[in-house]
């Protein structure tokens, strides 16, 4: 690790001011620390955002829930609200890393790294979130754009993610092995709009499937699924799955979620 | 004093909780890296970015003006201080009589570079930073080469040494070819098989770590190192290597966090470290990191074999013929020559009375990491190879995988194989009953449907092993290409109060010998677990040691206490008599008293403790005061652990998955002295075991040589989650050759787990035509397999 400086502000304003200063925010760390120890990252300031009370906890407003961008993982597991409106969501946030990464790392932290493996980005995806920083509001789908790239501009920081209460939703995760981050992750909503389905760790960023939306949407059940193909084209092949695998895999995930949305 | 009487002692067969276990679970180990001298510094090395490159200029300049830096070393050092390079333990002599390849491993890279991580430069600064920051200043100019990585590109791959042109080591064999492909033309059936052993990464908890020290007061050096053998250490160092008396090196080997292998070898940042603290005249520490762990670590197994094996018509084995392709990596680590030769083709005969057996070796060098012994060191890979082809024999003529093994075990003892072993005892048919029954093999069926309801497919898997540990008579070991022996040294040192300490060349890295080796003596004597402390791991403490590997600690180390305690025993009865007036025939000794037979005369042992330091009535003029006795013990054979495993796994057709639902060990160790930590070795040996067959796999790129899973986000380690909890059972017949009938007991989970596990996926996958599978059976391999047999 290079040597570098620490603020901890208590405010998000001091926070802006410290991150439009050259600053680099930590939410978490959870990745970013692990790539400063092997010196992948040197950022020269550290921000870190987790003595910012405004920036966690989760609210009900009419048919959304909101969660502040540093609500911790585990935090999004245990909360009543979550646990109430979108289970799914709870469940997803108990699955991330291990108990001490959950203890440490961010929603915000999570989307903002946007890792193609990564269980939130397909939540926020499939749920039609929407991410709220401290100059705009963005779509999920407008805000990630392939591995590691989002919408956020120099200086931006989210302040929170308010995601669709659903009719039902489920996540089905297949972990990679090695990692335990998602080989391929499917998260599944049955909303008003439709059915939605993100597929998060098969490709180099988390997407939506319009074949297995439409089917879905005629009918939310896992037999409904039977005749979609799924095109392994821009999969991932790795040492650890094929892309053909990775699209089996979205099948089997997918109807695996329906099963458990309804159950 | 007998096995059998051994045995029946008080404390032994008896769980004693660990006495180690206090200063471990409250934070007061003592690790290397916990060990800080006076002006410490730092270093790290740099290494090579490749596989396979020419080193044409090393630029240290901008490094030794870096803030902090003490010393910049590297090849060119090495060699102006004519230290030699590391040293191969076992020499191997090819079929055509001549000896094995053996080129230079240097300490610090001469010229070039051999694989990712090989060393390269040494830089010491006074902090961790310092030295890191400076080993990214050192300008390296590398004109690459091609790269070998698998063995099956080795021969036709570009030389990595000037000494072995077309990259081969040796090419041995064992067995009468002419008898063997005899007895093939009048087989009733032939099973053909074609594995690869997969490579794997040891990962003990703590990395390897080092401090070199020298004294200018007394020009003596020490060495603080996480290693399993501290005299061999010491001694390839100083003998070999460095051209020290070993009298001015120091080995200290303090709490180790696991080793399986990968902690036996002299490795060069040992020597480096030795050697700069007398250069820099300062104490010099590394801690390897992770990431340089998974690269520069010896790794283990990595064979790709082809076996035969010949039936009758009632499925009797009549010959088994097999090639074996084993990667040694880009270098010969200490004992890596041995592993798959010695420690490998004479367990092929298993648990089975198969005739004759011919195994042929090549070995290769490679552009990668050296690989030497893991866990099991050459019997996992016999055993592996062995059970898989008897279980394919078995599916291939409609037999039950555990009546094909009845129909061939070993029934009498003392038995001769056609590979060099000889067992001494066993009771295989026990072995196979006992585990059959602890896994409930009857309710298999029902199970078997339940899971079928459930789409899943249910498979059950055997795997019957043996093993060859207690290494080694020396005599033997020596005429099999051995360049050290392989005894055991033990120093018991009763003190004047009666309280024991004990010496022992044995290292405990994680095995309890503290408490396990306390008691064996306090059984002996007649006093208290308590009474008795087990010093380790310092050359400058214990007297000699050849350390731990191949499950040889009790059997051997344990030996050399029995021995000395033997002497302890005998010079005692003499005081004992002295002081009560009778012979020194009379006195018989047991549960810590001596007495006068056929008379109500006694005095306890710790009287004649005191009695041997404080000498007021003492037969002087005929015995020497004290009460300290040393002996080495070299073992007259092999012991020869074994058992059965069965496994059994649900693997869902759709993705997949693996998931053991089911365990059974049963294991036959000799005299069990702590079943508690026997339980805890079945256990880490079969997750060891378990991860090979399931999770783990070191993979390079094939072209470039670079190490794909050089993490733990690509290397699976297995994880609790993963296993079911196991049944474990034992049967005993005690080892005829030592005096405890120990036969040892860290290897076998690791052994005889992974066939098991394979053949068990195998039979689940029958119904869909899957007949083949290599490890790690990972879902996407399964999945893969289940597709190519649809096709």
């Amino acid at each position: 690790m290079y040597a570098f400086t620490y603020d901890r502000p208590s405010s998000f304003a001091d926070a802006l001011k410290l991150v439009e200063a050259g600053g680099q925010a930590l939410a978490g760390g959870q990745t970013m620390l692990a790539s400063m120890k092997q010196r992948l990252m040197q950022p020269e300031k550290l921000v870190d955002l987790r003595q910012i009370a405004e920036l966690t906890g989760v609210s009900k407003e009419g048919d959304q829930l909101i969660i502040g961008a540093m609500t911790r993982h585990c935090d999004v597991e245990q909360n009543a609200l979550v646990k109430q409106y979108i289970p799914a969501l709870a469940a997803l946030a108990g699955g991330i890393g291990d108990r001490q990464v959950r203890a440490m790392g961010t929603i915000g932290g999570s989307i903002a790294n946007n890792d193609p493996a990564a269980c939130y980005p397909s939540a926020a995806m499939a749920l039609g979130a929407t991410i709220h920083t401290n100059t705009r509001t963005i779509a999920a789908e407008d805000f990630f754009q392939g591995m590691y790239a989002t919408a956020l501009e120099n200086g931006e920081l989210i302040k929170a993610v308010s995601f669709p209460i659903p009719k039902r939703a489920s996540y089905a995760k297949f972990k990679q092995g090695a990692s335990r981050y998602a080989m391929v992750g499917v998260f599944v909503a049955d909303t008003a709009n439709g059915a939605r389905v993100a597929v998060t760790g098969a490709a180099n960023g988390v997407f939506r499937h319009g074949g297995l939306e439409a089917a879905l949407s005629k009918n939310f059940a896992p037999e409904a699924i039977a005749e979609v193909m799924i095109d392994p084209t821009d999969l991932n092949s790795d040492i650890h799955a094929s892309a053909a695998y990775r699209a089996q895999l979205i099948k089997v995930q997918t109807g695996r979620a329906v099963a458990a949305a309804l159950a | 004093m007998g096995a059998n009487d051994f045995a029946s002692l008080p404390h032994i067969g008896e769980s004693v909780l660990r006495k180690e276990d206090y200063r471990f679970l409250t934070g007061a180990g003592q690790y290397t890296d916990d060990i800080t001298l006076t002006r410490m510094t730092h270093a790290v090395f740099v290494r090579s970015p490749h596989a396979h490159a020419l080193i044409k200029s090393i630029n240290t300049t901008a490094a030794k003006a870096a803030p902090g830096v003490i010393g910049v070393l590297d090849g060119k050092d090495v060699a102006h201080d004519k230290l030699n390079g590391l040293p191969c333990g076992w020499l191997i002599t090819s079929t055509d009589g001549q000896p094995m390849k053996e080129p230079p491993h240097p300490v610090l890279a001469l010229d070039k570079v051999r694989y990712v991580g090989d060393h390269v430069v040494m830089i010491v600064a006074e902090t961790l930073e310092q030295a890191k920051n400076a080993a990214e200043l050192v300008e390296v100019d590398y004109e690459m080469l091609p790269a070998v990585v698998d063995v099956r590109d080795a021969k036709k791959g570009t030389a990595l040494h000037d000494a072995a042109p077309d990259n081969q080591c040796y090419h041995w064999a064992l067995g009468d070819k002419g008898l063997v492909d005899e007895a093939f033309t009048k087989a009733a059936h032939i099973t053909k098989l074609d594995l690869i052993n997969n490579r794997l990464v040891p990962n003990a908890m703590e990395p390897r770590v080092a401090i070199g020290s020298y004294s200018r007061a007394n020009d003596d050096y020490t060495l603080y190192v996480s290693n399993q053998n501290p005299h061999v250490e010491r001694l390839l160092m100083t003998a070999f290597v460095m051209g020290l008396p070993e009298h001015k090196v120091r080995v200290i080997a303090p709490d180790v966090g696991g080793g399986f292998g990968s902690k036996i070898y002299l490795y060069a940042e040992d020597v480096c470290l030795t050697w700069a603290s007398k250069k820099l005249n300062r104490n010099i520490k590394w801690v390897c990191e992770r990431g340089e762990a998974f690269l520069s670590d010896a790794h283990g197994r990595d064979h790709s074999s082809h076996a035969e094996l010949a039936l009758d018509k009632d499925g009797k084995f009549l010959a088994l013929r097999v090639h074996t392709d084993a990667n040694l990596g880009a270098y010969l680590s200490t004992f890596s020559t041995c592993v798959p030769t010695i420690l490998y083709a004479t367990l092929l005969a298993g648990q089975y009375t198969t005739p004759l057996v011919y195994v042929e070796v090549d070995a290769w060098f490679t552009n990668t990491a050296p690989v030497d012994a893991y866990r099991g060191a050459g019997r996992p890979e016999a055993t592996y190879l062995l059970e898989r082809i008897v279980s394919r024999a078995a599916f291939e003529l409609g037999l039950s995988q555990d009546e094909i093994r009845r129909r061939n075990f070993i029934a009498e003892f003392p038995y001769q194989t056609p590979v060099a072993l000889q067992y001494d005892t066993g009771d295989f048919v026990a072995c196979m009953d006992a585990s059959q029954k602890l896994a409930d093999v009857a309710g298999f069926k029902a199970r078997q449907e339940a899971s079928k309801a459930n789409g899943k497919l249910r498979g059950i898997g055997y795997s019957s092993y043996i093993e060859a540990c207690g290494l080694a008579p020396s005599n033997i070991a020596g005429a099999l290409g051995a360049r050290a022996g392989l005894f055991e040294c033990g120093e018991v040192r009763v003190h004047p109060t009666g309280s024991v300490t004990v010496f022992t060349g044995s290292h405990s890295h994680g095995q309890g010998h503290e408490t396990t080796f306390a008691q064996v003596v306090a059984s002996r004597l007649g006093i208290s677990v308590d009474s008795v402390d087990i010093v380790h791991g310092d050359t400058g403490r214990v007297p000699f040691g050849m350390g731990t590997y191949g499950s040889r600690s009790i059997s051997v180390g344990g030996a050399a206490i029995m021995k000395a305690l033997d002497k302890i025993e005998a010079k005692a009865k003499k005081i004992a008599a002295h002081l009560m007036e009778a012979a020194d025939t009379d006195i018989d000794f047991a549960n810590g008293e001596f007495t006068v037979r056929g008379t109500d005369k006694k005095i306890p042992f710790g009287t004649v403790a005191l009695t041997a330091y404080v000498p007021h009535n003492y037969p002087l003029e005929t015995l020497e005061p004290g009460l300290n006795e040393t002996a080495f013990y070299d073992p007259t054979n092999f012991t020869f652990p074994s058992g059965t495993y069965i496994a059994e796994v649900e693997v869902d057709p759709e993705t997949g998955v693996v998931r053991l639902d089911r365990f059974t060990a049963v294991d036959d160790f000799g005299t069990i002295i702590n079943p508690m930590i026997v339980e805890g070795q079945v256990h880490g040996g079969l997750v060891q075991g378990i991860g090979q067959a399931l999770t783990e796999n070191c993979v390079y790129d094939r072209e470039t040589g670079q190490l794909l899973t050089g993490s733990f986000m690509d290397y699976a380690m297995p994880r609790a989650d993963e296993f079911p909890q196991f049944n474990i059972g034992h049967i005993c017949t005690p080892c005829t050759h030592n005096p405890l009938g120990t036969k040892g007991c860290g290897e076998a989970g690791a052994i005889g787990s992974p066939p098991s596990i394979i053949n068990a996926v195998l039979d689940a996958l029958a119904p869909l035509g899957v007949k083949d599978l290599d490890m790690p059976a990972t879902p996407h391999r399964v999945w893969e397999a289940i597709q190519s047999a649809k096709a």
